[in-house]
């Protein structure tokens, strides 16, 4: 068999994936602070003051991120949850469940943050228009599967059902995105454009894109670190799960 | 693959296809009836709804914002570089508002006057430090300049 595909079979097995998020966990989150403090350090410090705006420009270095964010969590919620429902991988439905909340986190820090800017900008903190609605959509569709994941007592069960629902929600995505094509919304269309010209200073672009880059190492940490919990809560009575275990409590009877 | 996977991949295959072809026909629909804003030459062809409350959007033109010196009243004008269409309101404009600039107003038609109660400004999606933008405006007055 192909190296690369052995190894992901191996990355499949509960025991291996756990030793392997372990060491990785660490690497991560050191990656994540510091490219983070990088790119705040850049966006609210060295990047020039906007010529409208002035320094409330400054809250898309947040809130563009995490809007990126909640559409890239449901995504791979979703996707791990495809894998769940046809393969019915254990790990996949631990990782599809693991990024829920973080994504329900980024997209109510989404939301937050749009409405503080939205006030002085636009004059209002909320508006039903396509692109805020359906990001509220978003919101509620996680906390659908969060809710639906909690409801159900098996936790595989539950894990799967929570998928199909993840999934049946993916057709919301295509619409947060085109929402500002699509229709006329008081929300500006697309700045930055990963193929063409993007319609941001290249001093104000920087930031935006290393601090997109921490969020997606932070995310991954986050859901390693929560699919190492769950599986140690899923496989509990299994004898690797003891022997990890094991040298903790033995001092304590001895 | 086993004949359990593909047939698992197959009904959640079709799931998703039956869910994919519901959202975009509601999406059609919607496309068609939902607007959140009518521009000024929608509303002088008569496709805003008369009588009720709509939102009208557009820019406000250059040189046509008078405000009242006892008062919050302002009075400017909408255009879509088309038609134009002159709007009433009482209150505090929002940070960006400014002749040029996008704007979102709510309110109802009143004797060809739209009379909003609540302006928005809308903001495009550029962003520049302030002495790009005085490059750029310097760079078109000149370039306006050796046209003349």
């Amino acid at each position: 068999m192909n190296r690369l595909v052995l190894w992901f079979h191996r990355l499949g097995s509960p025991p291996y994936f756990y030793r392997f998020a372990g060491r990785w966990l660490p690497w991560l989150y050191a990656l994540a602070l510091l490219t983070g403090a990088i790119g705040f350090y850049g966006g609210l410090v060295i990047a020039p003051a906007d010529y409208q705006q002035g320094d409330s420009f400054r809250i898309l270095y947040v809130h563009v991120p995490c809007a990126w964010m909640s559409l890239f969590a449901y995504a791979f919620m979703a996707g791990n949850g495809f894998v769940a429902l046809v393969w019915r991988i254990k790990l996949a439905e631990l990782l599809a469940m693991a990024s829920a909340p973080i994504g329900a986190a980024f997209t109510f820090v989404t939301l937050v943050t749009g409405s503080i800017w939205g006030k002085p900008t636009w004059g209002t903190w909320w508006t039903w228009d396509a692109r805020l609605t359906s990001e509220l959509v978003l919101l509620f569709l996680y906390f659908g599967v969060i809710g639906l994941h909690q409801a159900i007592e098996d936790l595989r069960q539950a894990a799967r059902a929570a998928a199909f629902l993840a999934l049946v929600g993916v057709v919301n995505l295509p619409i947060i995105h085109y929402s500002v094509v699509w229709w006329n919304t008081l929300h500006q269309a697309q700045t930055v454009n990963l193929l063409g010209e993007s319609k941001i200073d290249a001093r104000m672009l920087w930031p935006l894109l290393v601090l997109a880059f921490a969020t997606h190492v932070y995310f991954f940490a986050s859901v390693l670190a929560r699919t190492r919990a769950a599986l140690l809560a899923l496989e509990s009575g299994k004898a690797w799960v003891r022997a990890l275990v094991a040298p903790a409590t033995e001092p304590a009877h001895g | 693959m086993t004949p359990t996977r593909k047939r698992r991949l197959i009904a959640v295959g079709l799931v998703l296809l039956a869910v994919a072809a519901a959202a975009t026909l509601t999406v059609f629909a919607l496309g068609k009836y939902q607007t959140y804003l009518y521009s000024p030459s929608e509303v002088l062809a008569g496709k805003a709804p008369a009588g009720a409350s709509f939102r009208l959007g557009g820019v406000v033109l250059e040189h046509s914002l008078q405000r009242a010196p006892d008062s919050l009243k302002v009075a400017f004008v909408v255009t879509d570089r088309f038609h134009e269409l002159p709007v009433e309101y009482t209150g505090i404009l929002p940070d960006l508002f400014r002749e040029g600039q996008s704007i979102v107003a709510t309110g109802r038609l009143d004797h060809g006057r739209f009379v909003a109660r609540e302006v928005l400004a809308k903001h495009d999606e550029t962003y520049m430090p302030k002495e790009v933008a005085d490059a750029i405006a310097k760079a078109k007055a000149a370039q306006a300049h050796s046209a003349r």
